[in-house]
């Protein structure tokens, strides 16, 4: 647990001297430091550490001090989302407290927090109701009680910036507390059926406001997951086998690494929870050693199949696989599907692709884990502390309760760390040696075992009728699976009852109106074979997006339409899509051609793209749509991105410079992953292990951006994804206006421009 | 593996004197034995920028510089980059909310200290050649490049006050 408050990170509350006397490794200048042992810092309660009046803590989401500080406790991972801020925000304006009297502590693990998962987008969307009903209660008490004092009815009371006053009179919240009558507590379902302030009554929601995480992250000491420490600590690097899944351990030879100085010993883990087949933990007492070591040690292993895996082999299999009509699971199923192609004027059929995608988050894995009173702890940035928690208890053999995970910043999280496996060989090597061991993944090592996006493969179909109406839609689509592989539990049924990833389908079960619909997801079972999916920012809809909305740009031509009239016909309302849906989802496509310029007559080789997505899911539709403009050089092939305009509707905008920051990310992952990103898997792993030759999206590629949010009051719905997956087909459809070629595969390089364009 | 070696040097403006093997790159030493983990381990290669630290004054890469080629010389991480982290660069990363997760950034902003420099009045031109080497994988980008800026015009305003 940390905590942050208006001026940076609280100050320590135990600090000790660390020295490393290892052979090899002396230091002989102690520089003073002070290391927060995660663990030290002090736990929420209602005994101040300043006296001992009780705090007020009405629910388990907060409490308010006899200083009249609000502390509200995040369970969110905060990773650059500044999540903790746009969660502060809703309970403090609910509340009516002063900003400058909000600190931020980010929690450790705890049963009573539920379930504790960062990522979906869902945070502020998930949090904002329940966040606002428990600082409504707590409003409600204090001005009962602050009506007490001021010998006020209470109904003639009311509450801001901290303070409770009515005919004439007030009294601050600090005071209120420190007289210590206010014990009350709200039931669950007390909370549930409290009324929440109008949208009209919002002081700090939708306000300009800096985030509480921003200034510890200028000075060096804002606190990461590498930077955990424990004294009498070993450092400790993974030793990979060659593939994920199947691996065993034939033998190990460690003789080479015993001159090492500070090698401690390598371990072969025995892993109770299967998580990390056939991996060697190598132990030394300084990281560098550790790492030498590694590279020294010598282990045969027993390989699986899945060393003889490549890419074209998982794509072909996806293809196989939506090429067969049955199988997979059925998303959406209209009636008449069927019927609508066998009648259809005619029809179009496209396939699209998209490579294997990095997530390298710039922290690269790492772990510190050790018992201590009876407990595990486990030191490290996670995203799904509630995923993982079984698994490490599994693997130490040990009741889910004895394991407690601190938090710490993320390094960059985009889904990596929903994948708690990192944590598992750090708890094992742990317990084998005795001791603390930190566990730290060279770059290449957590390229290497990346959860990475899945290649995926899918085909597109729309019927239309001798009007040149569209009368029918299919998507199919294939690719690993990460929540089949992860958490199998979390798989609805599909209408033919077969389970299926929601995270690798949505965005297929569109807004468009279309006729008789269908949309089959299906597995591709050499892709969740050969590595571990994961879900990577935006999941399943970084490629069913790209598929749909350059389908759609293709369908336009063949229906005679420009994209954007086509789209807007399209998004007019069914019954199916009549929830009003559609037509915002129209509003922000309208928009976004408006600022853009849609139309307009553009210079040689020049052309503007668009794209819209409804967000992550249905039921959290954030509406938003891009306009990319992009000038293609005939002779490189080389694509530039003259600029992208983004509109985007997400309901009320908690925190909206925090909003605009996602929103910048989102767009230029997107951009980064259509034209910069992509690798492919050689005999079992992936090929580009470094920046050598993985390639994100640098400052001098960065083109200017116009970004925009629709007003609302509505309430929140998340935004650290949708703009991801409005990029990449944008610039796709860009391109064939530009120059005339349709490309089909993310992502597009130099190399596949130029071939179209010889092509063409 | 040769023989640990002692190397002394001035680590914001201390000395230090470490016994490590010879090869062991400056990164680690400013992290795992000065514990100065504002310096980050991004890609070990070079290739990222977020082990940025200045060496005798410049922006180097702390991962792929070893401890004995820093001998004797002055060497400066984030936490020694001002007293108070007021640093004008630090204002105005702050002031344009810069960091998303903020990995990046101790190395993002040493090698902008060398940046604004080398070119006092930077064109978003200087800017993406000499930044170029620092990934940001939030691809906090566009605000960067505003708060070099910033800074820049901040220093300027600052001197021709003096």
């Amino acid at each position: 647990m940390h905590e942050i408050s208006n001026a940076g990170i609280a100050t320590t509350r135990r600090s000790f001297l660390i020295t490393i006397t290892a052979a090899g490794i002396s230091m002989t200048l102690t520089l003073p430091h002070s290391a927060q042992a995660a663990g030290s810092s002090i736990t929420s309660g209602s005994v101040l550490a300043t006296g001992l009046v009780s705090a007020f803590e009405p629910t388990i989401w907060y409490d308010i001090d006899g200083e009249g500080i609000l502390s509200v406790n995040v369970i969110r991972a905060e990773m650059g989302q500044h999540v903790g801020t746009a969660l502060a925000r809703i309970v403090a304006d609910e509340l009516e407290m002063n900003w400058a009297s909000v600190r931020l502590r980010y929690v450790d693990t705890d049963p009573k927090w539920g379930t504790m998962v960062t990522g979906g987008s869902w945070s502020v969307w998930q949090s904002f109701p329940y966040l606002s009903q428990a600082a409504a209660a707590g409003r409600l008490a204090l001005i009962e009680e602050g009506a007490k004092l001021l010998r006020v009815a209470k109904s003639a009371c009311i509450a801001r910036n901290g303070a409770v006053s009515g005919a004439g009179k007030s009294v601050s919240y600090a005071d209120i507390i420190r007289r210590g009558q206010l014990t009350r507590r709200y039931s669950v379902d007390e909370l549930k059926a409290m009324p929440i302030k109008e949208a009209a009554d919002r002081r700090l929601i939708g306000m300009p406001s800096e985030a509480l995480d921003i200034p510890a992250k200028t000075t060096g000491a804002a606190r990461y997951g590498l930077d955990a420490q424990v004294p009498d600590m070993v450092y400790a690097r993974p030793k990979l086998p060659p593939t994920r899944n199947g691996c065993t351990v034939k033998s190990i030879d460690d003789s080479a690494a015993r001159g090492i100085p500070g090698y401690l010993k390598s371990l072969v883990l025995e892993d109770p929870s299967g998580t990390v087949p056939g991996w060697v933990v190598v132990c030394a007492d300084s990281f560098m050693a550790a790492s030498s070591a590694a590279e020294r040690v010598k282990v045969v292993w027993a390989s699986s199949t899945a060393a003889s895996v490549s890419e074209a082999d998982i794509q072909a299999r996806g293809l196989k696989l939506i090429s067969d009509p049955a199988g997979g699971s059925l998303v959406v199923e209209d009636a008449g599907v069927d019927a609508a192609f066998s009648v259809a004027k005619s029809t179009i059929e496209h396939d699209y692709s998209t490579a294997t995608v990095l997530h390298f988050q710039l922290e690269p894995l790492n772990a510190l884990a050790f018992e201590k009173d009876g407990r595990w702890e486990i030191h490290t940035g996670n995203q799904w502390q509630s995923l993982i928690l079984p698994t490490l208890a599994k693997a130490l053999g040990v009741a889910e309760d004895q394991v407690v995970m601190r938090t710490y910043l993320i390094g960059g999280g985009f889904g990596r760390r929903l994948n708690g496996d990192y944590t598992v060989p750090a708890a094992l090597a742990s317990k084998a040696l005795g001791r603390p061991v930190k566990l730290v993944w060279t770059r290449a090592d957590d390229v290497l075992f990346d959860s990475p996006r899945s290649p995926s493969v899918q085909r597109v179909r729309m019927a239309f009728d001798a009007t040149g109406q569209v009368t029918g839609m299919q998507h199919h689509a294939s690719a690993g699976w990460p929540t089949q592989v992860m958490v199998p539990s979390f798989m609805p049924k599909g209408k033919n009852g077969e389970p299926y990833d929601p995270f690798a389908i949505a965005g297929a079960d569109h807004w468009y109106s279309v006729g008789a619909q269908r949309v089959r997801a299906v597995s591709n079972d050499l892709a969740n074979s050969t590595f571990r999916p994961g879900w990577l920012r935006s999941v399943g809809p970084g490629w069913t997006n790209w598929a749909l909305e350059s389908f759609m740009d293709e369908a336009a031509l063949v229906a005679g339409l420009d994209p954007l009239a086509f789209r807007l016909r399209l998004l007019g309302g069914s019954a199916k899509n009549s929830a009003g849906g559609a037509k915002q989802q129209a509003q922000v496509l309208q928009r976004a051609a408006d600022k853009a310029g849609w139309g307009s007559k553009m210079p040689a080789d020049t052309g503007l793209g668009l794209a819209t997505t409804f967000g992550q899911e249905r039921d959290m539709p954030t509406w938003c749509a891009c306009v990319a403009r992009v000038r293609v050089n005939r002779s490189s092939g080389v694509v530039k991105v003259e600029r992208l305009t983004i509109v985007a509707d997400a309901g009320t905008i908690v925190h909206p410079d925090g909003a605009l920051a996602q929103m910048e990310g989102a767009s230029l992952w997107g951009l980064s992953m259509a034209l910069h990103e992509g690798t492919d898997y050689v005999n079992g792993q992936v090929r580009d292990t470094n920046l050598n030759t993985y390639t994100p999206l640098r400052m001098r590629d960065v083109p200017p951006m116009d970004i925009e949010f629709v007003a609302s009051t509505a309430p929140p719905t998340g935004l650290g994804e949708p703009a991801t997956t409005v990029v990449g087909p944008a610039i796709g459809n860009a391109i064939f206006a530009a120059v005339g070629i349709r490309l089909r595969h993310l992502p597009m390089r130099p190399t596949d421009v130029l071939a179209a364009l010889k092509a063409h | 593996m040769t023989t640990p070696a002692t190397t002394s040097f001035q680590l914001n403006g201390k000395t230090l004197t470490v016994t490590t093997p010879p090869g062991t790159p400056l990164l680690w030493v400013i992290r795992d034995i000065a514990m100065l983990t504002g310096t980050k381990y991004g890609c070990g290669v070079g290739q990222c920028g977020a082990c940025t630290v200045h060496l005798r004054g410049r922006a180097v890469r702390s991962c792929m510089t070893p401890v004995s080629a820093v001998a004797g010389a002055e060497v400066l991480t984030i936490e020694g980059l001002s007293a108070d982290g007021q640093h004008p660069l630090q204002k105005a990363w702050v002031q344009t909310q810069a960091p998303q997760c903020g990995y990046c950034q101790s190395g993002q902003i040493m090698q902008a200290a060398s940046l604004i420099r080398r070119f006092p009045h930077p064109t978003d031109d200087d800017i993406d050649s000499v930044m170029n080497g620092n990934l940001c994988r939030c691809m906090a980008y566009v605000r960067i490049r505003q708060a070099i800026k910033l800074a820049a015009s901040e220093v300027q305003g600052a001197e021709s006050h003096a």
